[in-house]
């Protein structure tokens, strides 16, 4: 049974021009200890499943339509907000691509420190909180923690406001940290820092790991599993090595395809995906990456594809994924 | 491109960019920002140039001082032979229309309120160039080469995506048949599958119009995908310049090697050992002496902080600043840390 299991959650939000469904039917499932990556270009859905998840759909636009988050045989959302809001941030915690956005500008690190470590532990002291403070700040590898409880958001690199927003969400141990985009603004040498701290802290503690990217290259480096989202579905599910070895989606195909590589030959053209990703007014009936696909036939413009299994570990969700690796192959 | 051998289009020399920090109530200078700091390199025709480096390591301000956005504080930029920081208005104007610059943002640096008819003309306005008929017909083409329909004319940015916004900012800057390109994070900002298709574009136009580019990005996948040669900066010096090959299979500098092991390989098996470095850029206001990579270069000695390396050429072509590059890749020298 896993940690956690996201059963066919939908996500819709009102907008001027009416209702817009961002997520359609999305399933993940996250077990214990493992790292799960979430894979999608810009407006795939994959940040408004992670805060569908967190219970911070922004309010009164965004709201769960269909679906359930279960947590420990439990679903998080028949549940109160009260309780719901205890699961956030002691099971379930959330690190930002831009933490200086995440952090209060005009409070010292170490006030919000402290908050959140009273906001679930209201018993415990100021000085006591303070040194379990310090303690989290020595874990994620920021020198002179004292110092640094003293000092403003904006005092702090890029990179160091990344390792607060870590040390944050790690305060109550908990279970499950969803991580968006944490180093997409980050410099690569800096990128290779938080990487391998969020490894080191998540085989410490056991926990496990959404992380969510467009860098199809960091999910290669620390994922287990991995979920490619497109346009508000799910159309692909697979082991890491699975995916990039034999990826069975046109979609997955075209963006491994796509990226740049560094073993690859300058000045040569890239393979490319026609088009662009479809905005949601004009989403397109049946397999939305229809309209990018080289091998859409009608049937895919009549029925939106389930996710099929090829084996235990790897879903795709194509009519005609099995006639495509024969193609390539 | 033989006959590009002859002259280069562009040669930067001791290109050095100060920027003055002013502090106190009746502000006074307290200090410089040593932006760039002593950057020389050349560029051919139909060739490009890559440039990377974290950031704050002086890359944009390059690309900047090419156009005299920025004027150098020391140095000379030589573009056809002609020194650009000595130009008046006149000459500025003709420099840039040979020079051109894309950004990152196309949406910050597209008027918000013209249709992207106008903007595209605006070029031939500014410049005196055919009857608006004439105008209007080349907006057309412009558009179609760049892969948007030519009904685009009449609509407004904000109707675009990002990725065609991107094709509207190089359709304008080659409006006026360019001979250089500054392309500043030119893709950076754009998903994958969109950031391929506009890669692409840019490879065909430098083929056809013969454009030499200077490319700007921190990402160095794509940076070694565009570039003949790369040129890596750190804290406002080049640490090594290379043909864009040898610089990822074979870097000299401990710099370009801690980058490229750093860079995530989109292939779950690769075993690579990768270099962490230690700590972040330090201040440009205060770079360290001699070398500025020293206090995070894990093999630095008592002579990195006394001098400053000099760019020394490397056999195969290209140049490093390293005082122990060879000791390093004959791995006599043990690192500090290990």
């Amino acid at each position: 049974m896993p940690l956690l299991d996201v059963r066919d959650l939908s996500v819709a939000f009102d907008t001027d021009e009416g209702r817009v469904d961002v997520i359609d039917q999305v399933n993940l499932q996250l077990e214990s200890g493992e790292t799960l990556g979430v894979v999608g270009e810009s407006g795939c859905g994959k940040s408004v499943t992670a805060l569908a998840i967190m219970g911070l759909l922004p309010r009164p636009s965004g709201r769960i339509t269909n679906g359930q988050i279960v947590l420990d045989n439990q679903d998080l959302l028949s549940k109160h907000l009260d309780e719901r809001r205890r699961v956030r941030g002691r099971r379930i915690s959330m690190i930002f691509q831009e933490p200086m956005t995440a952090l209060n500008p005009v409070q010292r690190i170490g006030k919000q420190l402290v908050e959140s470590v009273q906001l679930h532990r209201p018993d415990v002291g100021k000085d006591e909180s303070l040194e379990e403070c310090v303690k989290i700040l020595e874990q994620v590898g920021i020198s002179e923690p004292e110092q640094r409880l003293m000092d403003y958001p904006h005092q702090l690199s890029g990179g160091m406001r990344q390792r607060v927003m870590i040390a944050m969400a790690l305060i109550h141990v908990p279970d499950i940290l969803i991580a968006d985009e944490p180093t997409t603004a980050l410099d690569v040498t800096i990128q290779a820092q938080i990487l391998e701290l969020i490894a080191k802290l998540q085989q410490e503690n056991g926990m496990a790991v959404i992380f969510i990217t467009h860098d199809l290259a960091v999910i290669a480096e620390l994922a287990d599993r991995v979920s490619v989202m497109y346009a508000g579905r799910v159309v692909e599910q697979s082991t890491v090595t699975e995916l990039f070895s034999a990826p069975l989606h046109p979609y997955t195909q075209g963006l491994l395809n796509s990226i740049p590589k560094l073993e690859g030959t300058p000045k040569t053209q890239l393979e490319t995906i026609p088009g662009l990703v479809p905005s949601y007014d004009e989403m397109p009936s049946g397999c939305r990456f229809r309209n990018r696909c080289n091998h859409a036939q009608t049937l895919c413009g009549d029925r939106v594809p389930s996710l099929e299994s090829e084996s235990n570990t790897h879903h795709v969700a194509c009519h005609y994924w099995g006639n495509l690796s024969e193609r390539i192959q | 491109m033989t006959e590009s051998r002859n002259a280069p289009l562009l040669e930067v020399r001791g290109l050095t960019k100060h920027f003055p920090v002013r502090a106190g109530v009746i502000p006074r200078t307290v200090g410089h920002v040593h932006a760039v700091d002593g950057v020389s390199f050349t560029l051919h025709q139909g060739e490009t140039l890559g440039l990377v480096g974290e950031s704050g390591c002086g890359k944009s301000t390059v690309g900047k001082t090419l156009l005299r956005l920025e004027k150098p504080t020391h140095g000379t930029v030589l573009f056809q032979g002609r020194d650009i920081s000595a130009m008046r208005f006149r000459e500025l104007r003709e420099l840039r229309r040979d020079v051109q610059i894309i950004f990152q943002d196309p949406f910050e640096s597209l008027n918000a309120r013209h249709t992207v008819g106008k903007i595209l003309s605006e070029p031939f306005v500014i410049h005196r160039i055919g009857t608006t008929q004439e105008r209007k017909e080349r907006v057309a083409e412009l558009l179609e080469r760049v892969g948007i329909d030519r009904s685009a004319a009449s609509r407004f940015p904000h109707e675009f995506s990002g990725g065609q916004r991107q094709r509207i900012g190089i359709a304008r800057a080659i409006a006026l048949r360019p001979k250089l390109i500054v392309c500043d994070e030119a893709v950076s900002a754009l998903d994958v599958s969109v950031q391929s298709q506009v890669i692409n574009l840019l490879l065909d136009l430098q083929r056809e119009m013969h454009l030499a580019l200077l490319f700007i990005a921190h990402d160095l996948a794509v940076v070694k995908h565009v570039s003949d040669q790369i040129a890596v900066m750190y804290l406002g010096k080049v640490v090594e310049t290379r043909n864009s090959e040898d610089v990822y299979s074979s870097p000299k500098h401990p710099y370009t090697r801690a980058l490229i092991s750093a860079i995530p390989r989109p292939d779950p098996l690769h075993k690579g050992e990768r270099v962490i470095l230690e700590g972040d850029v330090p201040s440009p206001i205060n770079p360290p002496s001699g070398c500025r990579f020293r206090t995070r270069c894990q093999f630095a000695q008592a002579k990195c902080e006394g001098e400053t390396p000099p760019l020394e050429e490397v056999t195969g072509g290209g140049s490093v600043a390293c005082h122990f590059w060879k000791e390093i890749e004959n791995s006599q020298l043990k690192s500090v840390g290990a």
